[in-house]
């Protein structure tokens, strides 16, 4: 089978607009969370938006359509598309969708009534407005949906690109995640169920982690089969070598303890990809900074890599930018593609002390080079992983 | 309140309201098309719930569709209050 190449990266992160800024200031240490919380603060949606498209699309959708415009143009495809729209498809996922727009509906409902609702509220609060808006904006005429699996949306949409270009569905697909939910109900919602860190701090495997910190931005990459790819000259970033998905059919919000349901999905991608546990260089963690998810992701790293767990870096994304919900995979798979391209692990921030049993290398304090030849391009596993007991993980190889 | 609206107060409000919606302030006059204001079916019904609030005059879908100037839609609701 054809590899299914990475030729476009974009990203709106709370370390800034676009890729580089997220890939260079992560492995620089640098954190994005301030009081609490990781917004994209310098994110104007007026600098890739008209006052129309503005207005027609909720925030999610805004940092999706800025994410895709560097992606697009970062894959060259930004005078003309490369293919036959109708050979294009676009897959984003969301955790929640337009949260901010169904609260201001909500609230002119209680305020004004029925009559004052706006007509714009359906079309920018549904999940698949991100999704139809990229469709929109560029054309792209092949099959376009959204994927929701709560925290592991990104990474089940990705994988939802790769068996489309698989398939033969498509010659191209534009996927991502995207999430907007810095809201004061989302806030309420994740703090009544404790998931949400009282200190205000992200530190994955860390034993003074108390939960998470909300997040919000997007990531979109463009995917072409190596073949199309090649003949039309582009450049590729890096190869989605495996996807594997599975459910803990355990628990509404709690992972499985022994990790077994993450473990499946490791295990599967790393058979999609044909690659053995002793060949991944690098994991990129789910690494929340809850209590629970790091030291079931540590029993599942183990259970999935066996020894080798023990011998390779694995470090959490969501130590610099908190969590991204639904965004989460998808940007931490650009920034992983970019870390395995420089060939480094980036750290993770805010750990000094890890918790009891949790003992793999998380990379604390500085990013560090992967060890192991540079024969041949670097292996990682990304894991994501979603309320409901979703699991989804990537196995990406540099270029 | 129907009686003392004049069709300058309607034409104001319309005018206004297309800018809200994006249309460019300087390509808006009487004549102008919705469609050279790219203003489309998701506009109207802005607009139509902006003069219920405004006049208290329902205009209807069907009515609206009818709807292609800016002429035409002050017409329509200063025929209506």
């Amino acid at each position: 089978m054809q590899p299914v190449l990475v030729t476009g990266v974009g990203a709106v992160t709370p370390l800034g607009v676009g890729a580089r800024a997220l890939h260079e200031r992560w492995s620089a240490g640098v954190c994005a969370v301030r009081d609490g919380e990781a917004p994209c603060a310098d994110f104007d949606p007026r600098d890739f938006l008209t006052a129309k498209e503005s207005r027609r699309a909720d925030r999610f959708t805004q940092l999706a359509l800025a994410a895709c415009e560097e992606a697009l143009a970062d894959a060259s495809w930004s005078d003309e598309l490369p293919y036959d729209a109708r050979r294009i498809g676009c897959v984003l996922g969301t955790g929640i969708g337009g949260i901010s727009t169904l609260v201001d509906g909500q609230d002119t409902l209680r305020e004004r009534g029925a009559g004052s609702v706006s007509p714009l509220a359906v079309p920018l609060m549904m999940s698949n407005a991100g999704a139809g808006a990229l469709s929109m904006r560029y054309g792209l005429r092949g099959p376009s949906y959204a994927v929701s699996s709560a925290c592991a949306s990104g990474a089940h949409a990705l994988g939802c690109a790769l068996r489309m270009l698989q398939n033969g569905e498509a010659d191209a697909v534009v996927a991502g995640g995207s999430e907007a939910g810095l809201t004061p109900l989302a806030r309420a919602a994740f703090s009544s169920l404790d998931a949400l860190s009282v200190s205000g701090i992200s530190r994955p495997f860390d034993a003074r982690r108390d939960g998470f910190v909300m997040g919000e931005g997007a990531a979109v990459l463009v995917l072409e089969r190596g073949e199309d790819a090649r003949a039309r000259g582009a450049r590729a970033l890096g190869v989605i070598r495996g996807y594997g998905a599975s459910s803990d059919a355990f628990h509404l919000t709690a992972p499985r303890e022994d990790g077994a349901g993450q473990a499946e999905a490791m295990t599967t991608a790393l058979a999609d990809a044909g690659v053995a546990a002793e060949e991944i260089d690098y994991v990129n963690a789910h690494g929340t900074s809850t209590p629970l998810n790091d030291r079931a992701e540590t029993s599942a790293i183990k259970l999935a890599l066996g020894e080798h767990a023990k011998r390779i870096p694995v470090s959490s994304t969501k130590s610099a930018i908190g969590h991204l919900l639904g965004a989460a995979g998808a940007v931490e798979a650009v920034a992983t593609l970019l870390a395995l391209r420089d060939r480094i692990a980036p750290p993770t921030l805010g750990l000094s002390e890890p918790d009891e049993g949790l003992d793999l290398d998380y990379v604390p304090g500085a990013a560090r080079p992967l060890q192991g030849g540079a024969e041949r391009p670097a292996l990682a596993l990304s894991n994501s992983f979603g309320f409901g007991g979703h699991n989804a993980v990537l196995c990406l190889e540099a270029a | 309140m129907s009686t003392a609206v004049t069709e300058e107060q309607i034409e104001k409000l319309v005018v206004e309201s297309l800018e809200t919606f994006g249309a460019d302030p300087g390509e808006i006059s009487r004549e102008a098309t919705f469609e050279a204001l790219d203003i489309d079916s998701l506009d109207l019904a802005e607009l139509s719930q902006i003069v219920h609030e405004q006049f208290d005059v329902e205009l209807k879908g069907s009515d609206v569709a009818e709807v292609k100037t800016v002429e035409d839609a002050v017409k329509l609701i200063a025929s209506r209050v």
